[in-house]
């Protein structure tokens, strides 16, 4: 059983249009375009290791 | 080589602005080399060159843009000497999954990513660049030194293949492992890297 995969009442049958597929800027963006995006940004969001601020820290006192 | 000597005021808004852009060298060097501890190495040796180099850095002009070049060089010297084989890495991939709700069909980011990572370096970059990172065109071709056309037929070529890839659940398992698949990159990385600086109109 898979309990955390919400049961998706929406999907038609035949490919009927998607009820809510945001605006995409140049025709149509396939799925994974949207995943491409959400990498990216899930890595923009991650908190930052401490290591990359000690590092220019560093760099501003030896300069 | 006019060398100005900067104000101490610069030199603290360009550290702030270099620290600004951190996330975003982050997203950019995993998504070219696909795993989490190199692309951080990666992210270091950039902050190093950007440092070394920032009387070169135009105040007003895009920090993101700068050191995405300074990226994307590094990268592509470190792709050379073999440091990336572009190896996947599946926890990364993982963590993102737990991510979307809502969303109709979640597309497997863990095959995306690792469809990514198979396509030639140029091409992945270019993508990266427009469709992850949200540069315009025109701003991916200065980054990566090449046309505006050059840099559309990329973007047109990398996402047809990963339609082809995604639609048919054709994902090549680790194809970078694949001795001619990595020297089909080196070989397309020795054009790149020959278009690299060379200034030509």
């Amino acid at each position: 059983m898979s309990s955390d995969t919400p049961s998706n009442p929406q999907r038609s049958a035949a490919g009927g249009p998607p009820p809510n597929l945001p605006h995409g800027d140049k025709g149509k963006d396939p799925d994974w375009a949207n995943g491409l995006k959400q990498l990216y940004d899930s890595v923009v969001e991650e908190p930052l290791p401490d290591s990359f601020q000690d590092l220019l820290d560093q760099l501003d006192t030896k300069n | 080589m006019a060398t100005e000597k900067r104000t101490a005021s610069e030199k603290a808004d360009f550290k702030r602005e270099l620290t600004e852009v951190v996330p975003h060298l982050r997203a950019f060097a995993r998504g070219l080399c696909g795993r989490a501890d190199m692309a951080d190495d990666l992210v270091q040796e950039t902050l190093l060159k950007a440092w070394a180099a920032q009387d070169r850095f135009q105040p007003g002009t895009s920090m993101r843009a700068w050191t995405f070049v300074i990226l994307r060089n590094a990268y592509l010297t470190d792709m050379r000497r073999n440091r990336f084989r572009g190896e996947y890495d599946e926890t990364v991939a993982e963590r993102v999954l737990t991510a979307p709700a809502g969303q109709e069909e979640p597309i497997h980011l863990s095959d995306m990513h690792r469809a990514l990572l198979t396509l030639p370096p140029e091409r992945r970059e270019a993508l990266l660049l427009v469709g992850a990172g949200g540069f315009s065109y025109e701003e991916a071709a200065t980054i990566c030194d090449c046309a505006v056309g050059t840099i559309k037929s990329r973007v047109g070529r990398a996402r047809a293949a990963l339609n082809a890839m995604l639609a048919e659940g054709n994902i090549p398992k680790r194809s970078i492992d694949d001795n001619a698949a990595h020297r089909a990159i080196l070989e397309e990385l020795d054009d790149v890297a020959a278009g690299q600086g060379g200034g030509r109109n």
